[in-house]
């Protein structure tokens, strides 16, 4: 059947195959087609399909649609004042968002501190360090980190954290750098260092597997060139790998700032939720997420709820900021054009 | 490089100095894998410990007693949450495999490119950000909180998942599988569907499971879109319990016993996510493209 429909045709044997590009689907119906309305079902196909894409640009831009026109009468009501107020009370309808402001660009670079050094260590042992054996495993465990939602870590910061920060850290850390002054008033063990902590467990996975993808990018001729050159396995790894994949770590970096930027749930069952600034670590703080998770079923007038929205629409713009940044540094590694060798 | 030039080469060994560094590095690196390992350990170990004690009969059956009261569990959130979960994946997961194919299929050109950024940047939205909006968008034209309103929500994060992943893994489908349809005179629309998408099943599985790990967990978004309940609810265009918000209201609140069901709800919380991770890990071990060969 199918010989004689081929053979009907002219089929004659095998045929120089042309490139992957000029391939095109057949446009006139062969007897083995469903006569009649592919053409018409080809082109339904690929409009729906063409649908679902457009889709993803709806979605950001309802996004941004509705951040901006619900948060309009509070730009008009504070303006720029807004972002350097740091009053904020509902009661007189007098909103300064700086606290958050503050808490949010604290508790990230806190974790960042904390993150970024464990992160790489972690991507340099799996990739560079590590039996074959151990590989494997290792890789899977820290994912598993990045699958834990947000709530259950907020939970165990909340039940096992907390209270570790409140009895060994906080009192430790008050007693030996309490002379910076970044350690003082009462350990009540949560506050801005447990939101910089928990943050820190939450990121390490991202930070680690972009390092890992960008260190595997790195050809493996130029592991053996430095080794040729009798480094040790430490220069080798530093010279011959850090060094190459440096733009996608950064953009690996990135991208855990902007996750900690946007993380909601566990820091604010640990942060305290209070909007003031204080120079201490110890002392409680309050983020622009959480004020938003905290508050906004709650907001009673509309200027507060605006209010609330323009605090969502600036995290809105910060973190696609920093996503996009990050993006294309990891792009220009794992696009096969390393970054050039010679800083 | 400079630095590598000026040392000797013809020494066989290796200056104490650079040893002592090339260890050090090494302890270090071992050391950052223990310190992250830790929590994670530790997180695990509290979940089992201080949750499998609550789990029971009554658990899985029972709605909340009010608070202060022994017994009573969730039933209710965990129904909830599959309730959502599955009006989410009713909406994200078609949306984003039409998408992924158009990526894959049809969008190697600029406007693909657009699309795949798109769906990156989508992907880095906080999720509480997500939330205002299916507020917006759900709650304030309805007039009351619903589960439909998260299912919206999750819905939205689960798409530029499943998208990139179904790109990823249809384009892993070698082109010569394709062309051999055409040759049979197979249209193009039934080539993507029952040869291309076909043989990428498992892969595109996979993204759509690791887009439902994702969001079953996610609680910020639900806060003000399903709000809560305390009783059960099947109707999607009322408020719905959900397990993480329920574990949420309970981590915070002053009872011991609301806390022990708190540590219930997010065993059962995780089991279900890592089962999912799992089985995708199992999948994909097997190989994306078992059709293909």
């Amino acid at each position: 059947m199918l010989n004689q429909a081929l053979g009907a045709h002219g089929f004659t044997g095998p045929q120089p195959v042309p490139k992957p590009e000029l391939i095109q689907p057949p446009t006139q119906a062969s007897p083995l087609a469903h006569v009649g309305n592919s053409d018409v079902a080809d082109r339904l196909f690929s409009a729906a399909m063409f649908a679902c894409a457009l889709s993803l640009l709806a979605i950001v831009g309802l996004i941004i649609y509705e951040l901006v026109t619900k948060s309009a009468a509070s730009w008009h009501a504070f303006g720029f004042h807004f972002f350097v107020d740091s009053n904020w009370d509902p009661v007189n309808e007098q909103f300064g968002a700086l606290p958050f402001v503050y808490g949010t660009i604290v508790s990230s670079i806190l974790a960042l501190i904390i993150a970024v050094p464990l992160g790489i260590g972690v991507a340099v042992f799996i990739t560079e360090m590590s039996p074959a054996w151990l590989r494997g495993p290792l890789a899977f465990t820290t994912e598993l980190l990045a699958a834990i939602p947000s709530v259950i870590y907020g939970l165990w910061a909340i039940f096992v954290l907390v209270p570790l920060l409140r009895e060994y850290v906080e009192p430790f850390c008050a007693r030996y750098f309490g002379w910076t002054r970044m350690f003082e008033g009462p350990p009540y063990g949560i506050g801005m260092m447990a939101a910089g902590i928990i943050l820190a467990i939450m990121i390490v996975p991202i930070i680690s597997s972009i390092t890992r993808e960008v260190m595997t990018a790195v050809p493996q001729q130029q592991r053996e060139a430095v080794l040729a050159l009798g480094s040790t396995r430490w220069e080798m790894i530093r010279t011959g790998v850090l060094r190459n994949a440096r733009a996608g770590i950064l953009g690996g970096i990135i991208l855990g700032l902007g996750r900690a930027l946007g993380e909601t749930m566990a820091v604010t069952m640990v942060i305290g939720n209070r909007p003031e600034i204080s120079r201490s670590l110890l002392a409680p703080g309050y983020t622009m997420a959480s004020v938003i998770a905290n508050e906004f079923s709650e907001a009673t007038s509309d200027t507060y709820l605006s209010a609330l929205v323009e605090v969502g629409l600036a995290l809105f713009i910060v973190t696609i900021i920093v996503n996009i940044l990050a993006q294309l540094l990891v792009w220009t590694v794992t696009r096969g054009t390393p970054a050039r060798a010679n800083g | 490089m400079a630095e590598l030039l000026s040392t000797e080469f013809e020494t066989a060994k290796i200056s104490l100095w650079r040893r002592i560094t090339d260890s050090f590095a090494t302890v270090a690196a071992v050391g950052a894998v223990v310190i992250v390992l830790l929590p994670l350990a530790a997180i695990f170990g509290y979940l089992v410990y201080k949750g499998i004690g609550s789990i029971n009969l009554a658990f899985l059956t029972q709605i909340p007693k009010p608070p202060g009261e022994e017994g009573g569990g969730m039933a209710n959130a965990i129904a909830g949450s599959m309730l959502i979960l599955a009006l989410a994946s009713v909406v994200g997961v078609p949306v984003g495999i039409g998408a992924g194919i158009y990526l894959a299929e049809y969008g190697r050109n600029r406007f693909g490119d657009v699309i795949r950024f798109t769906a990156d940047v989508l992907n880095g939205v906080p999720s509480i950000i997500v939330g205002i909006v299916a507020y917006g968008l759900v709650v304030l034209s309805q007039g009351h909180f619903s589960a439909i309103a998260g299912g919206v929500a999750l819905a939205i994060m689960m798409i530029p998942t499943i998208t990139r992943t179904t790109e990823e893994m249809l384009l892993l489908v070698p082109t010569a599988v394709r062309e051999a349809a055409y040759g049979l005179g197979v249209s193009r629309w039934r080539t993507t569907l029952s040869i291309t998408l076909r043989t990428a099943t498992s892969g595109v599985i996979t993204g759509v499971m690791l887009a439902f790990a994702r969001v079953a967990g996610e609680t910020a978004p639900l806060l003000f879109t399903t709000l809560g309940n305390q009783y059960w609810n099947w109707k999607i265009g009322q408020p719905t319990a959900a397990l993480p918000l329920q574990i949420f209201a309970y981590a915070i609140s002053p009872y011991d016993e609301e806390h022990k069901q708190a540590w219930a709800g997010a065993l059962i919380l995780i089991v279900l996510i890592v089962a999912s991770v799992a089985a995708v890990r199992y999948v994909t071990s097997r190989g994306m493209l078992k059709g293909a060969n």
